[in-house]
């Protein structure tokens, strides 16, 4: 099988290693972006359960960029041909499903487990007066 | 660049490789899809049984110290920013390695590939020292010495995750300092050399960046949030 390649000249040589660095500056960025963002939700325990999961929506999709542009650039998929990018960019679009659902079944289970009653044709009834009688007396 | 793609190659013809990308590249690429569907399973089940949890230990309550640090600190993210760094810059000097080797460059080649080992076995060290650390509070497989946020015991899957995770993940560091060894020792002996192209180290780098990848989402499902 042939495999066609020209090695590159010195001027691409220079240019690609700008391109790796601008990325690496990219990514700490990135990272330093999330990690105030994490730092911000430690130093907020008053924070609203509605904002702590916006937060880390936001943390979520900074990782999915931090990624994006490992594979892209310090892989080099970026540059590769259109049909080898599909290959490998198609399946991982299903995991946007997988991990919906597996985190909407652990909810689920947690929520069956809360709710869950093994003894349901058994009425319990909390009343104020006591079982026993009179506490202290017979 | 590299890549030749015109409208009339015929790709699909035979005699040449239909992604222009040589055969052990290809492949390292899809074991790598294997590797990450592995990871995500193991991520999928954290995140599963987190969810199915009324409580969970807070990150920043549980790693929460450094190395060389005075008894009772409680600086959280610190040490695993670091660690994260360290990783990223290993990642950096490797493509510097890959493209001195595009372009016939040994000496960038050897002194590139000696960054990234170095800074592999100080993730390494880092992470030991992560766990001894842990160990020594009396966290372990089984064991969970730290509270969840509602004040319960706490859910032992917490440590059984993250030294799971966390041993599979540097487990691969460790196997990829080795690869990058073997790779500085084949380009000292000239073998690239010889072959007339350095298409290993590429193969070595794509390993290298995964492992880089696994760790930017497992720093971030145990750490951040």
């Amino acid at each position: 099988m042939e495999y066609t390649t020209t090695p590159p000249s010195q001027a691409q040589y220079e240019a690609a290693k700008k391109e790796i660095i601008k990325v690496t500056w990219v990514l700490s960025v990135l990272t330093v972006i999330e990690l105030m963002l994490g730092f911000w939700l430690y130093k907020s325990p008053e924070m609203s359960e509605g904002m702590r999961w916006a937060v880390k929506g936001v943390i979520i999709i900074l990782m999915l960029a931090k990624a994006f542009y490992i594979v892209a650039y310090f892989m080099h998929l970026k540059h590769e041909l259109k049909n080898f990018i599909m290959t490998i960019v198609l399946p991982i679009i299903s995991f946007i499903w997988i991990v919906f659902s597996f985190l909407h079944d652990g909810n689920s289970y947690k929520e069956l487990r809360n709710d869950y009653n093994p003894h349901p044709h058994i009425k319990v009834q909390k009343t104020t007066t006591p079982a026993h009688g009179v506490e202290g007396k017979k | 660049m590299s890549t030749v793609a015109t409208a009339q190659t015929k790709w699909w013809g035979g005699g040449k490789s239909p992604f222009n990308v040589e055969y052990g590249k290809v492949m390292m690429w899809y074991f790598l899809m294997s590797d990450t569907f592995t990871f995500a399973g193991f991520l999928l089940a954290y995140g599963s049984v987190r969810f199915s949890a009324n409580s969970w230990p807070d990150a920043n309550e549980v790693y929460n110290s450094f190395p060389f640090a005075p008894e009772g600190t409680h600086a959280p993210l610190i040490f695993v920013s670091i660690m994260t760094f360290i990783l990223i810059l290993s990642s950096v000097t490797m493509v510097l390695a890959v493209q001195a080797g595009h372009h016939n460059n040994k000496k960038a080649v050897v002194r590139n590939l000696i960054l990234t080992i170095l800074g592999g076995i100080a993730f390494l060290s880092c992470q030991a020292w992560e766990w001894t650390h842990l160990y020594h509070e009396g966290a372990w497989w089984g064991r969970n010495p730290f509270l969840n946020v509602d004040g319960t015991p706490g859910a032992v899957n917490f440590t059984n995750f993250f030294f799971t995770i966390t041993g599979f993940h540097g487990f691969h560091v460790f196997t990829g300092v080795l690869i990058n060894i073997i790779m500085l020792i084949m380009t000292l002996n000239n073998t690239f050399e010889k072959r007339g192209h350095y298409l290993m180290i590429e193969k070595a780098g794509l390993y290298w960046h995964f492992v880089d990848l696994v760790w930017v989402f497992v720093f971030t499902c145990f750490y951040l949030i």
